[in-house]
């Protein structure tokens, strides 16, 4: 059978009716005065489980990691934690801690005492502190700098500090703010993978906010799509990827090509839409479509073929075009090919070879094809 | 460095005389061996020697001393209070009303403010001396402290305190572990600030005094009638002497914040580039 991405997960808690989950918002809502950041909202996040909230400033994401952490009240609705409801429960009681974007370090104490901080506060005697904090750095990978200023460290040693603070009281859940938004984007990617590496070595349940839609791929079991308030999509990355349950969620993540269309017919788990630009498609779908319905085909750039000849299937799921632009970025090319109509769609191609033998050009004329399975069909 | 042309030469030394030349000469003729304060007779610290025997005068300073130590420490602990009232609850009703409220002060003649004071002890029935003078100069110097520790904390990084609240420390832990120590040198800067206020008021001392109390500055202000002696020359220029020690501290605290600012911001963007 075949399933969609190209990676195997034996982690899906959220497939088993059985589990139960650890954090469940339930119909929370936040308004800010008139403004609805969070729109009653519901999700359910299980235990060592890497969740991702993803979405544009302002979509209220990072609204709903603060309600976690105790530092706004719903307006309405409840937030569940381990069978605990939180309400009323104030930050400094909740066993989850936070990293936050700004790393939020405090500028007078060493790295020492930063890490030790919260486990002071718990009244932890000195001897296990000492030990705690020694585990915390060597995890982190700073042992030479416990004695260090916050102002005397670099970006991402800063990054790791913060890291190891939340780390320390070992929460049963780790809120990670914008983590890496700081970090420029070689350390970003290397620190992505040590993140699910510690994720993974704890056994923790961590729940980032992000705007960096290959951050969340990257590191999530799960990803939440959200704009304005609500969550449009909860799945893993191949199926938030592959099966995008709407335009937005199809638009928000990667690059797509949308066929806008009505539907001719709808029969056998297959769907033939006339598209505006007169390019027949017939797509293999699930979704219950009437006939004459409108309808839109979603699909993605690298599903999409380039080649001198028509295909076998032409004119279905096949057009076209000439070659308007071309993006060399080194591992792949990416296409530009305008249609009769004037419809730019968008190809790209893996450059698995180092030299090609008579490459595609500006201003050649070509077809683009695509197969049954390559895109979904979306309502409208 | 470019050159110093006659014109700028002129204009400093126009300025800076104008500033200081008054001072210059009550520093030089309390080193005056004359009574006469006008005449020069060769140098002499003889003056500062018979401070040490005018018992009033003397007097005069502890009380000024007292007041100004009490009235500063409270005024730091009101200024900085209603500093982080109005910057951390900016949504609280009336608080516009309320910030005007405290900068009016500034601007405020003295003698209004000690006229004020003056009605509000009499008709409250309060016996004027020491408290009330402590009393009337904590009122006019907290809204300076204010102003000082206000500004350091608009820049203050509030992320700092929910990062303690989260890692389990209660809003008054936080306050004394985190953002006391963070806004300490901007709470220090106030305090000297209100030290040095208070030490040379006169008008709002006079109006709120009461027999036994009596300010420095009020003495002094009542010997110049009699005229001036030398003796006057040498206490003034002890409380120059201190009044500067007391900004020079501010501003090297104030100096010094800014270095440790800077050296912060260009190991970020050493930590960045």
């Amino acid at each position: 059978m075949k399933s969609l991405g190209s990676i195997r997960r034996s982690f899906a808690p959220w497939a088993d009716p059985a589990s139960k989950p650890f954090i469940s918002f339930k119909n929370v809502t936040k308004k800010f005065g008139d403004f609805t950041a969070v729109d009653d909202l519901s999700l359910n996040i299980y235990t060592r489980e890497f969740f991702a909230l993803l979405g544009a400033s302002g979509c209220g994401k990072s609204t709903l990691l603060r309600m976690l952490a105790g530092f706004e009240q719903p307006t309405s609705g409840e937030i569940i934690l381990d069978g605990q409801n939180l309400a009323g429960i104030p930050p400094y009681r909740r066993p989850v801690n936070m990293m936050f974007q700004s790393y939020a370090l405090f500028p007078h104490m060493t790295v020492e005492s930063n890490i030790a901080f919260g486990l002071k506060q718990d009244g932890m005697p000195k001897a296990d502190i000492a030990e705690r904090v020694a585990q915390m750095l060597k995890l982190v990978k700073l042992e030479k700098f416990a004695k260090r200023k916050p102002h005397q460290l670099s970006g991402g040693q800063r990054q790791r500090v913060a890291l190891a603070r939340s780390l320390a009281k070992r929460p049963k859940v780790l809120l990670l703010d914008e983590p890496l938004g700081a970090l420029d984007k070689k350390l970003r990617e290397e620190t992505q993978f040590e993140l699910m590496d510690l994720q993974q070595q704890l056994g923790l349940t961590f729940v980032i906010v992000t705007h960096d839609q290959e951050e969340a791929m990257t590191m999530a079991d799960r990803i939440a799509v959200m704009s304005y308030g609500k969550v449009i999509q909860v799945a893993t990355p191949a199926e938030i990827y592959e099966a995008p349950n709407s335009r937005f969620v199809a638009d928000f993540i990667g690059d797509v090509n949308i066929f806008d269309g009505t539907v001719a017919t709808a029969e056998d788990g297959r769907v033939r839409v006339e598209t505006a630009g007169g390019v027949p498609i017939r797509m293999a779908s699930s979704e219950k479509l009437s006939t004459g319905a409108r309808a839109a085909v979603a699909i993605r750039p690298e599903k999409i073929r380039v080649t001198r000849q028509a295909p076998q299937h032409a004119p279905l799921n096949a057009a076209e075009g000439e070659i308007w632009d071309i993006g060399y970025l080194g591992d792949m090319t990416v296409f530009h090919i305008r249609l009769k109509d004037g419809k730019v769609v968008k190809a790209s191609s893996l450059n698995a070879v180092r030299a090609v033998e008579d490459p595609l050009g500006y201003d050649q004329q070509v077809w683009v094809s695509f197969g049954e399975d390559a895109g979904v069909v979306l309502k409208d | 460095m470019a050159k110093w042309s006659r014109f700028n030469i002129v204009s400093v030394v126009l300025g800076f005389g104008f500033l200081y030349l008054p001072i210059v000469l009550l520093v030089i003729f309390s080193f005056n061996e004359s009574k006469l304060v006008t005449v020069w007779a060769g140098f002499s610290t003889r003056w500062y020697a018979q401070l040490w025997h005018n018992q009033s005068l003397l007097d005069a300073a502890w009380v000024t001393i007292r007041v100004a130590l009490l009235s500063a420490t409270c005024a730091t602990v009101l200024g900085t209070l209603a500093a982080l009232a109005l910057v951390r609850y900016t949504r609280f009703r009336g608080r516009v009303l309320f910030s005007g409220m405290v900068y009016a002060p500034l601007v405020m003649p003295e003698v209004i403010t000690g006229l004020s004071l003056l009605l509000l002890f009499v008709a409250v029935g309060l016996d004027r001396g020491f408290w009330t003078i402590t009393l009337a100069h904590i009122t006019f110097t907290m809204c300076f402290v204010a102003v000082v520790v206000q500004s350091r904390l608009l820049s203050f990084d509030q992320s700092i305190e929910e990062a303690a609240l989260d890692l389990g420390a209660t809003p008054v832990r936080t306050f004394f572990a985190i953002t006391l120590p963070v806004i300490a040198p901007a709470v220090f800067s106030g305090w000297v600030l209100a030290f040095t206020l208070s030490l040379d008021d006169l008008v709002i001392s006079s109006f709120t005094t009461g027999p036994g109390a009596t300010t420095l500055p009020m003495k002094i202000y009542s010997q110049v009638r009699l005229g001036v002696t030398p003796e006057i020359n040498a206490i003034c220029t002890i409380l120059i002497g201190v009044v500067a020690l007391g900004v020079l501290v501010a501003s090297i605290v104030t100096k010094r914040r800014e270095l440790q600012r800077e050296r912060d911001e260009r190991a970020a963007f050493a930590a960045i580039g």
